[in-house]
């Protein structure tokens, strides 16, 4: 494990990180129905993950659903509280802030959630929506009103329409009605909760352009999680891989996706189909069976094996009984970038 | 629903120079340019409420038919040329222009009579919902919001309320109160509100799980603010849906109470006391006993269908269409 | 696949759709959810139909299905095998569900009945259809379950659908879709709500169901990665009109239409590093009260005069199959997105109805 939490994701980016994970654990208990509720078992939602994010960086955190990647969003952000590890924001652990300071710390750490539709009160317009932040925060009284119609502007609204309410609007500009909530009180690290897989493809790329252009502008950090590797690429400067719960490989975004060394990375990229016919009739295909296992009873040793085409397919019995008793730990195994698989092997698939 | 006119703030901001651009300039479409993603004219959500509402037929019929009666009972009432307490030289009158319901054996005029109990017992069924919604509602959503122990107290308190039999206590408070309307109104809301503290928690238990409820603590907003701001304004139109419902319960309990002679007593007069008073003229003098009674159902059934319409109009599922 | 076989895409259509157009009636207008499809399905292939939301390209299969709401109006023609399904009663077109055409939605719950082991609602479809005994279609269920590729197909035929994986549920759905040898299959979005590892083995198990059967199949999704893998032919739909049409390497490489290509430019891709998106201006475009002209010219860097009066009709170009609808086919082709979009303009300028235009647009 000290390998593991010496050596979280790698960043050839300078400084000191705005925001280290370290270890973190979330678990989520299960109850019995009826009245007495006895708490029967758990789920692992996120098991030992640690990673850093540097400034002006952005981090992809990619895997499938139930993969542990929004929960350890929530967790990032404390509106869910650890069950182990800690979260430092700039050198602050958040597990032991008071409500009130961790209040004041919420300026700087900010969130974009996945569904415009069901991230907007409904029944406030667009200027109360974007004002509210700094209402909360007593910044309202100094010039607010300008402000909001800025931070509309900058997400590319028009200011004029600041009175209309969220449903008048379409899912690309409700998103960019929660950007602009979001940049509101000028947060250092922006946590985006699959902030493009609501919106229609044409509408995507305007949002993703703005993600970019804001990010420059702003100097901020972006954890970006989400299940689509293709976005991921074209957004993030180093990327995560979960994979039930823990990160399976992390890379800078183009050596991910020039060697991948885990089976599961191999598959994800092979599985993701590519707007190119000729392409995509004569790819490469690394398919897996199977479905994703409980999260409340993970496999023994590696917890991918269950699913692994190497595994079923490559390795000796002798080879397999190491994935199955021995939990692979997330380390360089020769490919240039840490990977959490034992018989790690660099593949380019693009 | 809440006014949302306030914030029309930047209507009268000065153009404030563009300071931030994304570097994506200026649109480039011509004046000329025809309208095409917004060709749905403005409106709020209120707006649409009140859109899908008028479209309900009965809905709108019911109010205009509960807005004659109240407008009969109040400004009828004070313009009669009888009182209630009034007694005239004609007894035991069926109706005719002079006494347009009747008169009783004494020679209590009959339609005065009957305006005067409308006037109370809508007054008793305004002040039940009035209190039952104020605090069921904010006694369901600091349950809902807050889960955990504080629900469990809450909810179990309501409860508690909810098995307490409505008119045993009634009667019993009632007679200790001595008849006086809006006392009867305060121990038929004190009752009344565990129900909807119910139906609050629910709404604000699923509301809660909603991503913007999230955002807000993102944003560091304050307990308070959430429940106030966010869950109580957005659970607002299934708890107005079932106040109208109160509305009715309230004056059908009013006049249970009455009826019993628990309630309003005379010389005061509810439409509960007025049935009750003159059961035994059915056979003999009719129109005594039917003309409060008919008041009565048309109250309960115009409220009733009223919040059928409210609740066609908030159910936002209505408006869907799949394309 | 037929792709490499030209005497299929020549002849012998089992779905003709000719000016099928469908309205709803809405507070705020008419919706025009379809307006004037024509397509030819023939024997099978795999027609792709691509679009966003509000495109028009589900409710489309839904009239072919005859499974519209009945507010909506629907007027043109579906023939099915010379068959006109349009006129046709419900109890005509319950023959034809299910038999001739099957159908495969997004979200597979909803298409399973909870209560039924899946084993019996395979054999309930098959003998829905054709007269055999109950253990007969039970066998022929669980050879079908085998065919989508689940795991232990006698034991799994006795589960119910909560008990399954979506991905088996989907797969379930399929062996349904396929039981009773449709001509043609409706697959609606069928991999939006899985995940991605998944969604291979779902496409992979469509396409032996289609192969098996020998059916054609309309594949609708909003995902050009998934149709370029699958589709022989492509039809582009945009504000309840196909667009563009076309074989799919026609469409993906020379598209006609400026949408197709800006559709393109703003996806992001798996097997290019790309610095920089070109998205589409605007937003999709309301389809309640359409005024006339190009429905995209709003966001179209072609845009003239013309296009705000006149919508262009769907005429081929220099190749007679490959059919695009802009008065400028063009300028388009052999240009990349980049050429044409500039990223200058962006989403959500949009304009309130009634405001003085002039001056809004400043």
């Amino acid at each position: 494990m000290t390998e593991t939490a010496m050596s979280p994701v790698h960043s050839k980016q300078h400084g000191t990180p705005v925001l280290s994970a370290r270890n973190v654990v979330k678990h989520f208990p299960v109850h019995s129905g009826g009245v007495l509720r006895r708490r029967i078992g758990e789920i692992h939602a996120v098991c030992d993950v640690s990673f850093d994010i540097y400034p002006h960086e952005t981090l992809g955190l990619v895997g499938e659903s139930g993969c542990g990647k929004s929960t350890t969003a929530r967790v990032v952000l404390n509106l869910q509280p650890a069950t182990g590890g800690t979260v430092e924001f700039e050198g602050k652990d958040l597990g032991e802030l008071s409500s009130k300071e961790m209040r004041r710390l919420r300026r700087s750490l900010q969130i974009v959630f996945q569904d415009p539709y069901a991230s907007l009160d409904p029944r406030l317009p667009v200027n109360e929506i974007v004002a509210e932040p700094l209402r909360i925060h007593g910044l309202y009284e100094n010039g607010g009103k300008d402000r909001v119609r800025e931070l509309l502007k900058t997400v590319g609204l028009r200011p004029e329409h600041g009175n209309r309410f969220p449903h008048e609007f379409s899912g690309g500009q409700r998103q960019r009605i929660g950007i602009a909530r979001a940049l509101a009180l000028e947060p250092k690290l922006l946590v985006l909760d699959e902030p493009v897989s609501a919106l229609d493809v044409s509408i995507q790329a305007g949002v993703l352009n703005l993600l970019q252009d804001l990010q420059a502008e702003l100097g901020l950090s972006y954890l970006f999680v989400s299940h689509d590797l293709s976005v991921v690429r074209h957004i993030a400067d180093r990327i995560a891989v979960m994979y039930l719960g823990k990160i399976v490989e992390t890379a800078p975004a183009e050596e991910l996706f020039q060697n991948a060394a885990h089976p599961y990375t191999q598959a994800l990229i092979s599985a993701i189909p590519v707007p190119d016919p000729r392409k995509e009739r004569s790819r490469q295909r690394i398919v897996i069976t199977g479905d994703v296992p409980s999260p409340a009873n993970p496999p023994s040793g590696c917890r991918f094996r269950t699913r692994c085409p190497k595994f079923a397919n490559q390795l000796t019995d002798a080879q397999r009984e190491k994935c199955k008793n021995e939990e692979p730990q997330l380390v360089d195994r020769g490919q240039g970038h840490p990977s959490a698989c034992h018989y790690a092997e660099s593949l380019q698939l693009i | 629903m809440p006014d949302h006119t306030k914030s029309d703030i930047d209507a009268t901001a000065p153009e404030v120079p563009e300071t931030k651009g994304t570097g994506e300039g200026t649109t480039v479409a011509g004046p000329s340019r025809t309208e095409r993603e917004f060709t749905v004219a403005e409106r709020s959500q209120a707006q649409l409420v009140i859109r899908r509402f008028l479209q309900h037929r009965l809905a709108v019929g019911s109010l205009i038919v509960l807005l004659a009666v109240v407008l009969l009972a109040f400004v009828g009432g004070a313009l009669w040329k009888y009182n209630v307490a009034d007694i005239t030289p004609d007894e035991s009158q069926p109706p005719s222009w002079e006494h347009p319901f009747g008169t009783d054996a004494v020679g209590h005029d009959s339609f005065a009579q009957v305006l005067r109990g409308t006037q109370i017992s809508l007054g008793v069924a305004v002040l039940v919902a009035l209190i039952a919604t104020f605090v069921g509602t904010i006694w369901g959503a600091v349950a809902g919001f807050y889960r955990g122990w504080l629900d469990t107290v809450l909810m179990r308190i309501a409860d508690l309320v909810l098995t307490l039999p409505l008119l045993a206590v009634a009667a019993v408070l009632g007679d200790v109160a001595g008849g006086s309307w809006w006392l009867i109104a305060f121990i038929i809301g004190g009752l009344y509100w565990a129900y909807v503290s119910r139906v609050a928690r629910g709404v604000v238990l699923s509301l809660r799980e909603k991503e913007f409820i999230e955002a807000s603590k993102a944003l560091g907003a304050s307990d308070l603010r959430i429940i106030f701001k966010h869950l109580v304004p957005n659970a607002l139109g299934s708890v107005i849906v079932n106040a109208t419902i109160l509305v009715a319960i309230a004056i059908l309990i009013e006049t249970a109470l009455s009826y019993l002679g628990f309630g309003v007593r005379p010389p005061d007069t509810s439409l509960g006391l007025l049935v009750s008073d003159n059961q035994t003229a059915v056979s003999t003098r009719p129109w005594l006993f039917y003309f409060p009674g008919l008041f009565i159902i048309i109250i309960a059934l115009t409220i009733n269908f009223i919040g059928d319409g409210l609740r066609d109009a908030f159910d936002p599922q209505q408006k869907k269409v799949r394309a | 696949m037929s792709t490499t076989d030209p005497t299929a895409t020549t002849a012998d259509p089992v779905l003709e759709v000719a000016d099928l157009n469908v309205q709803f009636p809405t507070d705020d207008g008419l919706v025009q959810a379809v307006r004037g499809v024509n397509y030819t399905l023939r024997r099978g292939e795999v027609l792709g139909i691509v679009g966003e939301s509000g495109s028009g390209k589900s409710v489309t299969s839904l009239a072919v299905m005859g499974l519209l709401p009945g507010t909506a109006r629907i007027s043109g023609s579906v023939r099915f095998q010379g068959r006109e399904l349009l006129e046709s009663d419900d109890k005509e077109l319950s023959k034809v569900r299910g038999r001739g055409i099957s159908m495969v939605f997004q979200d597979p719950m909803t298409s399973l009945n909870p209560v039924y082991t899946i084993g019996d609602q395979i054999a309930e479809a098959i003998m829905a259809h054709h007269d055999i005994r109950k253990d007969a279609a039970r066998k022929q269920a669980v050879e079908l379950l085998d065919l989508v590729r689940i795991p232990h197909p006698e034991q799994r035929a006795n589960a119910y659908p909560h008990e399954l994986s979506g991905g088996m549920r989907q797969r379930v759905v399929i062996a349904i879709a396929m039981a009773n040898r449709p001509d043609v299959i409706i697959a609606d979005e069928p991999t939006t709500a899985l995940d991605v590892t998944v969604q291979a083995q779902i496409l992979e198990a469509l396409r032996t169901a289609q192969q098996e059967t020998g059916a054609a199949m309309i594949l609708i999704t909003h995902d050009l990665g998934v149709i370029a893998g699958q589709a022989d032919r492509v039809l582009v739909m945009y504000a309840g009109k196909v667009v563009e049409a076309g074989t799919a390497d026609e469409v993906f490489y020379t598209p006609r239409m400026p949408y197709t290509l800006g559709l393109l430019g703003s996806l992001p891709r798996l097997d290019v590093k790309t610095d920089r998106l070109t998205p589409i201006a605007g937003s999709p475009p309301s389809v309640v009260n359409m005024p006339p002209g190009c429905p995209f010219s709003p966001r179209c860097p072609l845009a003239q005069d013309i296009c705000e009066t006149e919508e262009p009709a769907l005429e081929p170009g220099p190749n007679p199959d490959h059919l695009g609808a802009c008065h400028f086919s063009y300028r388009v082709e052999g240009h990349e997105p980049g050429d044409l979009f500039s990223e200058q303009a962006d989403d959500a300028t949009p304009l309130p109805a009634g405001t003085n235009e002039g001056e809004a647009r400043r």
